[in-house]
């Protein structure tokens, strides 16, 4: 019960977070990737801020085995970069750059009810499961 | 660079790490969203859990909303086309390449990992290369 209340408390949370940043509006997402034409650096700010929190709380956390809620915690400490991160991340980019909207704000946009959105939320999971399709 | 938005942006990713922060702590799971999209569809473990997260992105903004006069800014291409394709890569590319903008960008990087600084930086790459070659065609302004 517990690990259902703070999934759905940072859940919300990170999505306040996105919307006070600006990330949910994928215009000033792509102003972001325009460099050459009214660059936006904002979501460098976005990054930085979150990661300003993250690093140092990570670091103390670092040889911690059980979480609060005492779930194992298992990071994975894969080092190697492989042809599937290098082509995924290629392919996440080309997307991205394509609409402006990475999972999160794709999810968080449901709040602003533009039906388009919705077809972005299906093609998504449809790319997700021919993911796991391929990989099998 | 007249939307810049420093301060906002800001107060907003400190806000994301802090989210980022309370769901490892006490979870034990990293909240990389590409990562809890796929094992909710995919995945029977903690599924309801990642379903509720899910939710609550669906929510901050709502309540956010609530109280604030305007209902926020959401410019977005109307091209059928670029939606179907641009949703379609995300998912894929995303799952192929282990994460997003959350899960490599803010979780990946601030542990130091050299895959997570890789995906990023490609990542932000192909967007870029992406939105320039569609501002030849003038379809993004």
């Amino acid at each position: 019960m517990k690990d259902k209340i703070l999934s759905l408390s940072c859940g919300v949370i990170f999505g306040v977070g996105l919307v006070i940043s600006g990330m949910t509006n994928p215009e000033k997402v792509i102003g972001f990737l325009s460099i050459t034409n009214d660059w936006d650096a904002s979501l460098i700010f976005v990054m930085g801020g979150a990661i300003l929190v993250t690093c140092p709380i990570f670091l103390l956390l670092k040889y911690q085995v059980t979480s609060l809620l005492d779930a194992r915690i298992t990071l994975t400490e894969i080092k190697h970069i492989d042809r599937r991160l290098v082509l995924g991340s290629a392919l996440f980019g080309v997307g991205w750059g394509l609409v402006g909207l990475c999972p999160g704000p794709a999810i968080s946009s449901i709040a602003f009810f533009e039906p388009i959105t919705f077809i972005f939320l299906v093609s998504m999971i449809a790319g997700i499961l021919f993911n796991k399709y391929i990989a099998n | 660079m007249y939307n810049f938005t420093p301060f906002t942006s800001l107060i907003g990713g400190i806000i994301i790490g802090f989210s980022v922060v309370l769901y490892f702590y006490t979870t034990g799971r990293l909240a990389g969203i590409s990562g809890i999209l796929a094992n909710s569809v995919t995945n029977k473990l903690n599924r309801f859990s990642n379903f509720l997260f899910l939710l609550g992105l669906v929510i901050g903004p709502s309540i956010y909303f609530l109280f604030n006069e305007s209902s926020g800014t959401f410019e977005i291409t109307n091209s059928l086309i670029l939606i179907i394709l641009g949703g379609f890569l995300v998912g894929l590319g995303t799952r192929m390449g282990s994460g997003c903008t959350s899960g490599h960008g803010i979780c990946g990087i601030s542990r130091f990992s050299i895959r997570s600084i890789f995906a990023t930086i490609i990542f932000i790459l192909f967007g870029i290369i992406t939105v320039f070659i569609l501002q030849q065609f003038g379809i993004h302004l």
